[in-house]
């Protein structure tokens, strides 16, 4: 009865022409699996787990009781398991190979921090045990945020946020808070050419309406024209720093002081912070309000693996806002909670609760061992390793594939290029899918918009100058291609287990529901030849 | 009727005090397949360049300014269904709105047809 693929249903080979002998029965190329969608090899007859036969005479549903099947696939456990184990083994992860996405900040994430995760005091507990019992847990959030603070040089963090755009969402809302207390009902942010693409949508969710600034031809934020812009209606700016065109805002004091003497406040985006932790300071720099992605910069799992996590430090002007809840430490040094209960008295002037609970617990443990286990002069060198390798691909590709901003001088912690000197009719995206037939996961793409066919590639200091060096042969090898009009880079991948996607007809007609396709007539349909 | 164009690569074709705006056929071929348009409604009221529609392509999301103050009349339904006009009929079927243009001394810094050309080149 549980037999994998009872309906007896073959995948159609990607690969035509068996003439040759490379075409096989199944599909399958040795290694190589081909999967079914689970709809197409779970049936109602099948189940993995053995329960009683429910008593259906009475219920308590009033009158709500399903009447037609419930449409899930009915797989065994072993059925269930090497589904989505075939299916992982055709996904790339960090574990795999580079991953140069850039201003995502895919670095390796070390198997210490796993271990400290999963020990039972951090990975048992639960958020609404008392206080008294977890001490051990609000210890780590505690002193997290004081190695968060320190790294930055800021007076505060709120822990609670649960991601990057959540992040900004905390300190712009913190910004407004501030602004009301004062009862300025300012209307704008600033935001310029080369911050991140959710700073806009950040701003507009807080009410805010945009403005853009322009970038300069060297990469960097037009200070003259932020300076020119400012005034009693601009609530604050935006930046991201290092920038998304990879450069570092030299400006950024300059802009921080134009920004407060106007009355406006300072939101850093700090998804870039990788570049510059433990050498630069945000507090020096004026930051109002900044999120530190532990996602990337702190190494917890990203893309797939796990939660992302983006506390936001905080100025002293503007900590008086932060949102609830927040562990506060006392001098006999047991933690407890500061929440709505208690805020009267302790932070009357919140904004607000962002979050359920504290925070991404399971974040906080692996950036604290990361930290710990790094050390101020780790980090530091994490920041220099980051930087060095960024600038090792910049310059070892400059002679085929253009960089707008070479000449800025070096790059931060990512490399940017455009597609400007590919021949007629070739594309960034043909390099892009060129690269995952080379095995690597692409680069970040026609991002940032101030560079034409843009490629950002953020290689972290975690991978090795051989793994850089074969990185780099693949990808001067698919430059030379798209400069030389090599038409055959047009049907890349060929290697992966689908062919080209059809992007565009995905974004138009999106079918996001799987149902059983029609059958010509006279063809039993693929639940009944699932039957028994 | 006057066609005028502006540096956002925005048309802008003139008749009397009304008037219809969409992208060049410059902004689509940068912009890729257009997935994606949001015209304004019907009675919104529009400033100089300010926010009037969006258009998402499958490289980029961007925002259409109005290239002259005024109150829209019509969006194009069309191309709710059909965002692929914009593709291929950029400055004909795959038009965005139209509108009643406020002050029609806004239009005296557009460029024309031979203008925007020569700004287009220079990119």
């Amino acid at each position: 009865m549980n037999a994998p693929n009872q309906s007896g249903w073959k995948p159609t080979s990607p690969v035509t022409g068996a003439a040759d002998g490379t075409n096989t029965v199944t599909g399958n190329k040795a290694l190589m699996l081909e999967e079914p969608l689970i709809f197409e090899i779970g049936n109602c007859e099948t189940t993995g787990v053995d329960l009683p036969e429910p008593d259906l005479s009475s219920n308590r549903l009033g009158g709500f009781a399903r009447d037609a099947e419930i449409g899930l696939p009915g797989l065994s456990e072993p059925e269930t398991v090497r589904h989505y184990t075939r299916l992982s083994r055709q996904n790339y992860a960090i574990d795999l190979g580079l991953f140069p996405l850039g201003s995502c900040t895919m670095k390796h994430n070390p198997r210490v921090n796993e271990k400290v995760a999963r020990m039972p005091g951090f990975a048992d507990v639960h958020p609404l045990q008392p206080v008294d019992t977890v001490q051990g847990a609000l210890g780590v959030i505690n002193e997290l945020a004081q190695w968060l603070c320190k790294l930055t040089g800021m007076p505060g963090v709120a822990m609670t946020p649960k991601a990057g755009a959540h992040g900004e969402l905390c300190g712009i809302l913190c910004i407004r808070a501030a602004l009301e207390a004062k009862g300025d009902a300012r209307e704008v942010i600033l935001v310029p050419e080369s911050a991140h693409g959710t700073n806009p949508a950040t701003a507009a969710f807080a009410g805010y309406r945009v403005e853009n600034i322009p970038a300069t031809a060297e990469g960097r934020v037009d200070l003259a024209a932020l300076k020119a812009r400012l005034g009693p209606d601009v609530a604050g700016v935006m930046i991201t720093n290092p920038n998304t065109c990879g450069l570092f805002e030299r400006d950024m004091k300059a802009i921080s002081d134009a920004v407060h003497a106007a009355g406006g406040y300072v939101y850093c985006d700090g998804a870039n912070f990788n570049a510059i932790v433990g050498r630069v300071r945000p507090g020096d720099l004026g930051v109002d309000a900044m999120h530190i992605n532990l996602h990337k910069t702190f190494s917890t799992p990203h893309g797939g693996g796990g939660p992302g996590s983006g506390p936001v430090v905080l100025s002293e002007a503007l900590c008086p806002y932060g949102p609830l809840p927040f562990s506060e430490l006392h001098a006999d040094g047991t933690l407890t909670l500061v929440e709505e209960e208690t805020a009267g008295e302790r932070h009357p002037h919140s904004f607000g609760r962002m979050s359920a609970f504290h925070g991404q617990m399971g974040m906080f443990t692996r950036a604290l061992a990361y930290i710990l286990s790094h050390g101020a002069d780790g980090l530091r060198q994490v920041a220099g390793d980051a930087v060095l390798n960024a600038n090792y691909i910049l310059r070892s590709l400059e002679d085929v594939l253009d960089a707008p901003f070479g000449a800025s001088g070096p790059c931060m912690h990512e490399a940017l290029f455009s597609d400007k000197g590919f021949a007629d009719g070739m594309t960034t995206l043909d390099l892009a899918k060129g690269l995952i037939d080379e095995g690597y996961h692409p680069m970040t793409m026609y991002f940032p918009l101030v560079v034409h066919g843009a490629m950002l590639i953020e290689p972290t200091e975690t991978e090795s100058k051989a793994g850089l060096d074969q990185f780099i042969t693949a990808l001067r090898s698919l430059a030379e291609r798209a400069r030389a009009g090599d038409e055959t880079l047009k049907a890349a991948p060929i290697h992966a287990p689908r062919r080209r996607l059809d992007e565009t007809l995905a974004a138009r007609k999106p079918v996001l529901t799987w149902s059983e396709p029609e059958v010509a007539p006279g063809e039993p349909s693929l639940s009944e030849q699932g039957g028994s | 009727m006057t066609r005028y164009f502006t540096e956002d690569h925005e048309w802008i074709e003139v008749d009397g005090t009304s008037a219809t705006v969409g992208i060049t056929d410059y902004a689509q071929s940068q912009l890729g397949d257009i997935v994606f348009v949001e015209t304004p409604a019907e009675g919104a009221t529009l400033t100089k360049g300010g926010d009037a529609a969006v258009v998402e392509s499958v490289k980029a999301a961007s925002d259409v300014y109005a290239p002259v103050s005024g109150t829209v009349t019509e969006g194009n339904a069309a191309l709710e269904g059909d965002p692929a006009l914009v593709n291929t009929a950029p400055e004909g079927d795959g038009w965005f709105f139209k509108l009643t243009i406020a002050d029609a001394s806004e239009l005296d810094g557009l460029m024309d047809e031979a203008k925007y050309k020569e700004f287009v080149d220079g990119l």
